[in-house]
């Protein structure tokens, strides 16, 4: 195979997609953010009764299926618990550990337990950080190993999290216009995360991922920035109320979580282009004895 | 100490793949899986074309990136700088994979043949445990182990040597010992300008690129 040298002061074959982590892979990342979230904006938002317990399970339920997501990339699942065995320096090991103790925790806050509420906030940002962490240290693609994408992947999961609370708003009576204001600075603070991972990413990584990420951002600052934030201030300004007020912040919620959905996916799947290979100098024959 | 590494002479190595195919046949690789690959590298435009043949494949770094992300601890780097697989740990999450910046790492979900059904020599060389779990280029472990306990001295004794080393029809390729300063490594490494792929991540690659003598009568490229 030829390739054509590449244009980035280096003699090599242009970067490629990578192709060994799928849909299934962003799955994992778009479940484990999104239940994650969930989990520590119900505890954050002091839901009781039985709106905390299915707010509970249903965030235990989101990590869950992402996890269910990617073990159906393993080329042998039947070895599946060896994931664990080396939680010294992976972060997929940390995030397994993660998840195994987020379980009871949860269900040890959903059933009213004293103190377990805070420990399940912790251990779910705690798991919502380690995958952050774990693509981070995919060294291999360089729209992955960006260290800007860490804060980016733990607010883009508070988000989505908040989003699916919203979106359950209707079913209880947990929203409150703080929580509209926390989903909203976290809604902010996303789009600045992302902003500065962007700008961090210029000339680091090639043409196409950044094409694509370039796709997956503007959806991520209009549907899941301006127009959730447009639904916040009219609820806010007492332009929304009364009977609308609560579907109007379950679409707020949903888009702000769908889009943040749709930018792992293509952050996993689309932008994830390796750096293919690259030679400070080409060969100068002839010159050796 | 012992440091095995590979240098690939660039003025050598006219892309023959004969390397890749000795890989192949060395370690029954299947259809696809290319442990020592060549790139073939066009730069310029007519008249003022170059070309280069690159051999690439995993680099046993000092700080390999797939190590420290494996989470089954399946990934192991050996204290002559080898970085092994153990296939019964492996569980083909291919988190190594993303992780290694030289694309040096295969996953095959299931048995491929060169012919659609197998061979007799695919039948007979079949290794199940390969399947579903990533691969890489392995500098020949076993040829070198089974050669240093014979007394013999990988990169020098072909019986002790990666079978790519073997096959290299130009002596592009060498194998030896970092540490050894007398070794045949060293020696190239003395001789002539070198870099290694994608230094800058910091990984310590153990894979050596000759691209221009020390003191070349043309000066550098």
């Amino acid at each position: 195979m030829t390739y054509p040298a590449q244009g980035y002061g280096a003699y090599g074959p242009d970067p490629w997609r990578q192709s060994s982590w799928d849909a299934r892979a962003a799955g994992n990342f778009i479940g484990g953010g999104m239940g994650g979230g969930l989990i520590a904006f119900t505890v954050i938002s002091g839901a009781g009764g039985i709106a905390r317990v299915a707010l509970l399970l249903a965030g235990l339920a989101l990590i869950g299926l992402g996890l269910f997501c990617v073990s159906l990339e393993l080329g042998r699942p039947l070895r599946a618990l060896n994931v664990f065995r080396n939680p010294r320096t992976s972060w997929m090991a940390r995030e397994a550990w993660t998840s195994a103790l987020l379980v009871p925790a949860c269900l040890a806050a959903a059933a009213g337990a004293a103190g377990t509420p805070w420990l399940a906030l912790l251990l779910a940002l705690l798991f919502v950080y380690c995958q952050a962490r774990l693509l981070q240290a995919a060294k291999g693609i360089p729209a992955w190993r960006e260290p800007r994408l860490v804060p980016l992947l733990l607010v883009t999961g508070l988000v989505e999290g908040s989003g699916v609370f919203l979106v359950t708003a209707p079913l209880h009576d947990a929203a409150t216009m703080w929580l509209l204001a926390a989903f909203a600075l976290l809604v902010i603070a996303r789009a600045f995360a992302w902003r500065v991972y962007r700008r961090r990413l210029a000339g680091k990584t090639s043409p196409g991922a950044l094409a694509t990420l370039d796709r997956a951002g503007r959806v991520l600052e209009i549907a899941g920035t301006l127009v959730p934030l447009v639904v916040v201030a009219a609820i806010a300004a007492g332009f929304v109320a009364g009977p609308s007020l609560l579907p109007s912040a379950a679409v707020a919620g949903l888009l702000a979580a769908l889009a943040g959905a749709y930018f792992k996916f293509m952050l996993v799947t689309r932008a994830g282009f390796n750096q293919g290979f690259a030679l400070p100098h080409l060969p100068v024959r002839g010159t050796r004895t | 100490m012992t440091r095995w590494a590979m240098v690939a002479d660039l003025r050598r190595c006219v892309g023959c793949q004969t390397c890749t195919a000795s890989c192949r046949h060395a370690n029954a690789t299947p259809p696809g899986v290319q442990w020592r690959r060549v790139l073939d590298i066009e730069q310029g435009e007519y008249p003022d074309v170059k070309r280069a043949f690159v051999p690439v494949g995993c680099q046993h770094c000092d700080d390999p990136p797939c190590l420290d992300v494996c989470p089954t601890a399946a990934t192991k780097k050996r204290a002559d700088g080898i970085v092994t697989i153990d296939y019964d740990l492996c569980i083909g999450c291919a988190y190594c994979a993303v992780a290694c910046p030289y694309q040096a790492r295969y996953k095959s979900s299931r048995p491929t043949f060169a012919y659609g059904r197998a061979m007799a020599n695919e039948t007979k060389r079949r290794d199940d445990s390969r399947l579903a779990v990533a691969t890489k280029c392995t500098f020949c472990v076993d040829r070198i182990d089974e050669g240093v306990a014979k007394g013999l001295k990988p990169g020098i004794d072909p019986e002790a040597t990666p079978a790519c080393v073997n096959a290299c029809i130009t002596q592009a390729l060498a194998f030896g010992d970092l540490d050894d300063p007398d070794s045949n490594v060293c020696r190239l490494l003395a001789e002539n300008r070198h870099f290694r792929m994608h230094e800058e991540l910091g990984t310590g690659p153990g894979f050596y690129y000759l691209w221009d003598a020390n003191e070349s009568p043309r000066g550098p490229a």
